[in-house]
């Protein structure tokens, strides 16, 4: 068998349970209409406007998000290379420390720019 | 040259016998498993941190009140299920579905013990649903998705703290994420492989947790950092983001997300185990009996190691403030990403001089080098926590400012000063004195 049908099965349990459990939610509890309960909660205060635009964040969470990406495909060629080192030799671990010290070298460019300060 | 040395690895787990009935049965024996350590943690969290607070904690419900969180979710069950007015209606359905569906699929790969007889039969199966050759990158790679859920969850709402509190969650998230990742690259040098069955299978003389401390240590933060627990709890920070992402969800919908950071913590504590604890091998004093580490036995040995790390959890949070925001993210990029970084390299070249070179005195450089960087680790994050305290700066002169411009009553901002309009619109001469000098005084 496939290795990863198990996961299929596993995956429509809880997906199934998950459906189950929302739809359920809409029958077994009350429903009494409140303009004020369908508002967005601000601990009481009439709630903020949306400001124009809608749904916008600080940048620095973007940032953030594009370092991760740089980052994340330098851990994700460790992996192979972790798991395949006993037969790559000495080669390949010259080669994943100068690609180390590269990514070294942009990471000590953001700290120095400051991408890494969050305020 | 690359691809069949990958292939090669495949997990040692024997699978062959496992029919299609054995499969379902073992997929849902795992959902309950999953569902009973969600609600038993639930509860023990709420004894353990009840007695570290010298009170009671639940003890109505069942014995010892261990059917508290049942009652809980019947009630939560009965309660009103709202969907904001200003929300996005079917992200704000679909987001629990996600976090839900994903924090139950990682349960997939874990190894809870050996090739064991399934009573009443005589098939052999190992006591895992199924195992592949990247089967530590697929919990990575779920528990990913399960990001989705919290911050389509925190967007779909249509109002502020949610947005900020998935913002935030994200954010921690793939920030701490690296760091693990960057911990078990060492775990995947030292047993050759990603598939669960097969690093457990490489452990059998050394618990990696003993070499690899530093990893170690860099594992168990960034797990606590990936599943939002105090200290790392910033994104439900309930004194600044009332509830964080799931404040707008009432319900089942609520009961979803809950149950799927318990989950998440269930699982990230069962990684631990199988990559640094030796996975369901018996402890050392236990391991001298044959028979520990054959047939359900093993089952023992693994829950004990998981409560272990379930137990650490509650204990943080009984323990430890809050962190916050600036520092997480400080610590998370300045301190655990390099120290990960340099301490895989030290491995691999270690290692490198392990298999090809001479040196024959590996264990004992391994654990020098690990003593040196955990304390080094200590060192950074208490200088980086301690922090410089905040400079003040000059003040400013102060410009009035009317509280009521945009139709809402506002705080002051430094360097504003309000000007008192008692409800009315104000006009620039409006800022007496007199009403200066009670605001002073």
């Amino acid at each position: 068998m496939n290795p990863y049908v198990p996961i299929l099965a596993l995956m429509a349990i809880g997906g199934g349970f998950a459906v189950f459990s929302v739809a359920a939610g809409a029958f077994t509890g009350p429903k009494r209409y409140n303009r004020a309960k369908l508002e967005a909660y601000e601990c009481g205060i009439e709630p903020t406007p949306p400001a124009a635009g809608g749904g916008r964040f600080p940048i620095k969470y973007y940032l953030v998000a594009m370092l991760f990406i740089v980052f994340d495909i330098e851990s994700v060629f460790l992996l192979p290379f972790a798991v395949a080192f006993d037969s790559l030799g000495v080669f390949a671990l010259v080669e994943m420390v100068l690609f180390v010290i590269t990514v070294f070298i942009a990471y000590a460019y953001v700290w120095r720019r400051g991408g890494l300060e969050w305020d | 040259m690359l691809t069949p040395a990958l292939l090669a690895e495949n997990p040692t787990a024997n699978f062959s016998e496992d029919t299609v009935w054995v499969v379902l049965v073992k997929a849902v024996l795992l959902f309950a498993v999953a569902v009973v350590a969600t609600l038993l943690m639930i509860w023990a969290e709420r004894r353990v941190v009840g007695r570290m607070q010298s009170r009671p904690g639940p003890n109505r419900h069942g014995p010892f009140g261990l059917l508290q969180s049942l009652a809980d979710g019947v009630k939560l069950a009965l309660k009103e299920d709202i969907i904001p007015a200003a929300a996005d209606k079917v992200v704000f359905v679909i987001a629990p579905l996600i976090a839900c569906t994903a924090c139950f699929t990682s349960f997939a790969v874990i190894p809870f013990g050996p090739e064991v007889r399934i009573p009443f039969t005589d098939i052999d199966t190992p006591l895992q649903l199924t195992d592949m050759n990247v089967a530590v990158l697929f919990i990575l790679a779920v528990a990913g998705i399960g990001v989705y859920g919290i911050v389509l969850a925190g967007w779909s709402s249509g109002s502020t703290y949610p947005l900020l509190g998935g913002l935030r969650s994200s954010a921690q998230v793939i920030s701490y994420e690296i760091a693990m990742g960057l911990s078990l690259v060492s775990v995947f040098l030292y047993s050759g492989s990603m598939s669960t069955s097969a690093i457990v299978e490489a452990q059998q003389s050394i618990w990696w947790c003993l070499p690899l401390l530093p990893s170690f240590v860099i594992y168990v933060i960034a797990m606590v950092g990936e599943t939002n627990r105090a200290p790392f709890d910033l994104p439900e920070a309930e004194g600044e983001l009332v509830g964080g992402f799931h404040t707008e969800y009432s319900s089942l919908k609520f009961a979803l997300f809950f149950l799927a950071e318990y989950v998440n913590m269930v699982t990230v504590s069962m990684l631990a185990t199988t990559l640094f604890l030796g996975g369901w091998r018996a402890p050392w004093p236990i391991s001298l009996w044959d028979d520990a580490n054959t047939g359900y036995w093993p089952l023992i040995w693994f829950a004990l190691k998981t409560c272990l790390f379930l137990f650490m959890y509650i204990w943080l949070r009984g323990t430890l403030p809050r962190l916050r925001y600036d520092q997480f993210m400080r610590f998370g990029w300045k301190i655990l990403i390099p120290a990960a970084l340099l301490w895989t390299m030290a491995v691999a070249v270690v290692r490198a001089m392990d298999q090809f070179g001479s040196i024959d005195r590996r264990d004992r450089v391994m654990i020098l080098c690990g003593v040196v960087l955990v304390l080094a680790l200590i060192w950074a994050a208490v200088e980086a926590l301690r922090g410089t305290p905040p400079q003040e700066k000059p003040a400013d002169p102060e410009i009035p400012v009317d509280p009521f411009a945009g139709g809402f009553p506002v705080p002051a901002m430094p360097g504003q000063r309000l000007i008192r309009t008692n409800g009315q619109a104000p006009s620039p001469t409006d800022a007496t004195p007199a009403l200066e000098e009670v605001r002073g005084g």
